[in-house]
């Protein structure tokens, strides 16, 4: 097999040339910074043509298995495109609950049929994915769900809702828990794991105004809607542990993802920049002695999560608490996210009061916005309060709250 | 694809982190800890000698000079766990020296001296001032030509193990700049010599009376190599307090976690309050960015401006979150942390002596801004 792959340094260049070559123009409307922030029709037709273009390519789900639409090569290939994709500023990969969760646990766990009817198309884009666990009587709580899926023949019968299911409109498949069994006793057992239709009668996604005054997601209403049974993934009653399995890919504490990036990352580079460019007391932000120390607190928060990537690495040097950086990554990034939001807005001095679509806001309102939208982050997947429960009891054994 | 490791830990290396846990471990349980507290001398002797025999002074001593010519990051390896268990020797301070006198000594000065330093020969540092300012170059000592002999004059503070040192390196300003000097422990009156009432009490520390003392000329290290031996020495004194600080807050840890999963309150265990263990998953993740910018700034050291930024980051996040880490380990103890018997005050007065030495994390971040924003 090893004869067959191509030599790094020559696929290097080749992606190099290729991601120049093909990257699209700037689009005139803000761009989404990541899946959540898709608001109209016009962002998500742009970005799905660029995931599929990659795909075509050759350059998406380079390490999933050839036979479900992938092409069975080491990780490494697919991080030289990632890396790529970044380094040139490229859209997202749009995709991403597909590619990064769903795709990931239909590898794992899924059965044979089930791969050969979604991998390929969660990369090609031809089914966008959606996932539909959180209710809006239970956030954090996701064990809780109420959701009732009930057998008929060959069909399952869904009634409830289900809250924050980002792309809903769009979206042709979620991942969904829901309850098949209600009287059992304990609240995690009974819940059963459905890879669910979304274009089905009865369904119907609301889309939900966000805090930054977008059209980012939907609550689902479920009226008497019929799914066919064999979407299930794992085993019926048995959904809870197929949730937190995705949860693991969802907080990147498992890999396994097809590649590409996810969001456009806003680095802290990009905050210094702000400080070199804007003022106090007449003055650059850089030369005020308090702004720079606050810099390089935000620098070092950056440097330590690279750092703590690459010692996970090391086993000997994670020894005594393996899961630490791994279970602590979602929770550190999401705040980061928000602080460098929080920062790079104040920088801008009384220029920070402007939003998006004002001809004055800096950068187009893109920090503000930022800054806003991160709180889908520290939210999202388990709020940060509920991660430092997680990890507070799993990581340190602390007894539970 | 071709840019270097930015985290390399060898065999070696962890091989020495085995050993150095086991032995702290065992050596220096809490227990033995406090009996220290009441000793002249602040370390067991015995101790010392196995240490030695362990090779562990000479680990970043070339093979010539009787070391094993390993590296600052071996160092580090046996300097973190040394933190965890407060055990306190003149481990640092003496490997400090041996750099001092690797980078800067005369070859004569190498020849005569690093050798007894790998075989557990104490050598001390003096390089604080009644001013207090952590800056190197900031010396009021002083020392005159007088034939072939040097005196010198001005006060030295917080000079570790001090009196149990063989030999002293001392900072003064010579001809107008930044110079060091070897002093042997003979040469310095008992009279001149005064221990001091440190915070962290598992710790010695001698004021140096230097008016008259005098040495010869010899004992001046090579003038020319001075400048970049200090600089290297600010960072290697950053990387092991770095180290020291690391093993500090995985202690600290222990202690407080020990007593949430133990202490009840109101019927629950006081680790299930979320006001507590938030704040310990905060210290967890403080700990995690510490050691990865420990086990970064060891492989980077040498590295130029690289490594200088790298120990700098290491030291101010280490440092730091020792101190927080032993303050809310007094603060979750409640009124047993308000005692003398509770451990949390241990760790607290060693976060203040780690951290409080080199420079704290202010300093330290403000030197970085310097290096990234300018």
């Amino acid at each position: 097999m090893n004869e067959t792959l191509p030599d790094i340094e020559e696929f290097s260049k080749e992606v190099k040339q290729w991601v120049g070559d093909n990257k699209p123009a700037r689009p005139n409307f803000l761009m989404p910074q990541s899946f959540m922030e898709v608001g109209t029709e016009e962002q998500f037709q742009y970005l799905k043509a660029w995931q599929k273009k990659v795909y075509e390519a050759g350059y998406l789900g380079m390490s999933w298995p050839k036979e479900y639409g992938g092409h069975s090569m080491p990780q490494v290939y697919q991080d030289i495109v990632t890396r790529e994709l970044v380094a040139q500023d490229t859209p997202f990969m749009v995709n991403t609950l597909g590619l990064n969760w769903a795709g990931p646990l239909i590898l794992f766990m899924g059965s044979e049929e089930q791969k050969k009817a979604y991998i390929q198309k969660i990369l090609s884009t031809e089914e966008i994915w959606c996932q539909g666990f959180s209710e809006p009587d239970h956030g954090s709580d996701l064990g809780n769900a109420q959701l009732k899926a009930v057998r008929d023949g060959d069909e399952f019968v869904l009634n409830g809702s289900k809250i924050w299911t980002t792309l809903g409109t769009q979206a042709t498949r979620m991942i969904l828990l829901a309850r098949t069994q209600s009287h059992s006793d304990s609240k995690y057992k009974g819940l059963t794991f459905f890879l669910a239709p979304m274009k089905v009668e009865g369904i119907e996604p609301r889309p939900i105004q966000k805090l930054t005054n977008e059209y980012g997601f939907c609550q689902t209403f479920f009226n008497d809607a019929r799914i066919p049974a064999d979407c299930i993934i794992g085993k019926e009653g048995e959904g809870w542990l197929v949730a937190m399995k995705t949860l693991m890919f969802e907080r990147g504490a498992e890999g396994g993802q097809a590649g590409g990036h996810t969001s456009m990352k806003t680095v802290v580079e990009e905050v210094i920049n702000m400080a070199k460019r804007t003022y106090r007391d007449g003055e650059l932000s850089t030369k005020d002695p308090v702004v720079r120390d606050e810099l390089v607190k935000l620098i070092m928060y950056s440097q330590s999560m690279r750092l703590n990537s690459v010692r996970d690495r090391i086993p000997a040097l994670v020894s005594e608490r393996p899961s630490s950086i791994s279970m602590s990554n979602k929770m550190l990034i999401t705040e980061f996210n928000k602080k460098m939001g929080e920062v790079g807005t104040s920088l801008q001095g009384s220029n920070s009061l402007y939003f998006v679509d004002d001809d004055n806001a800096v950068d187009g309102g893109r920090w503000q916005q930022a800054y806003f939208q991160a709180f889908s982050g520290t939210i999202g997947g388990g709020t940060t309060q509920i991660q430092k429960n997680i990890i507070g009891e799993r990581v340190l054994g602390l007894p539970k709250s | 694809m071709t840019t270097k490791a930015e985290i390399v830990f060898t065999e070696e290396q962890a091989q020495l982190l085995d050993i150095a846990e086991n032995f702290c471990r065992d050596k220096s349980p809490i227990a033995a800890v406090r009996a220290q507290i009441d000793t002249v001398d602040g370390f067991e002797a015995g101790l010392w000698q196995e240490m030695a025999q362990l090779g562990w002074l000479g680990i970043a001593i070339p093979e010539q000079f009787g070391g094993s010519g390993l590296s600052m990051a071996e160092v580090v390896s046996i300097a973190e766990p040394m933190g965890r268990s407060l055990f306190a020797t003149p481990f640092v301070t003496t490997s400090l020296a041996a750099q001092l006198l690797l980078d800067a000594g005369t070859e004569t000065q190498q020849a005569a001296y690093l050798p007894r330093i790998a075989e557990g020969s104490i050598t001390s540092i003096a390089s604080s001032e009644e001013h207090g300012d952590w800056n190197l170059s900031h010396i009021d000592c002083t020392a005159t030509l007088d034939h072939d002999k040097l005196t010198l004059a001005g006060t030295k503070t917080l000079v570790a193990d001090a009196a149990n040192a063989d030999t002293i390196i001392t900072t003064v300003k010579y001809c107008g700049s930044s110079c060091l000097v070897l002093i042997d422990r003979a040469a310095i009156d008992d009279s001149a010599m005064t221990r001091e009432v440190v915070l962290d009490q598992t710790r010695r520390s001698y004021r140096i009376d230097l008016d008259g003392v005098s040495v010869p000329v010899g004992n001046l290290l090579d003038v020319s190599k001075t400048a970049a031996a200090l600089t290297r020495h600010h960072k290697l004194s950053c990387l092991l307090l770095a180290a020291e600080a690391c093993g500090g807050i995985a202690g600290a840890m222990d202690v407080t976690l020990e007593y949430l999963k133990t202490r009840k309150q109101f019927e629950r265990y006081i680790g299930s309050y979320q006001s507590l263990k938030h704040t310990m998953v905060d210290i967890l993740t403080g700990m995690e960015a510490a050691r990865s910018f420990l086990y970064h700034a060891a492989t980077v050291v040498d590295d130029g401006e690289k490594g200088e930024v790298a120990v700098r980051m290491a030291k101010a996040q280490a440092g730091e979150v020792f101190s927080y880490a032993g303050d809310r380990a007094i603060q979750f103890h409640g009124g047993f942390g308000f005692t003398f018997e509770c451990d949390a005050q241990l760790f607290r007065r060693r976060a203040f002596w780690t951290e409080n030495q080199s420079g704290d994390a202010r300093y330290h971040r403000k030197r970085l801004a310097a290096l990234l924003l300018d």
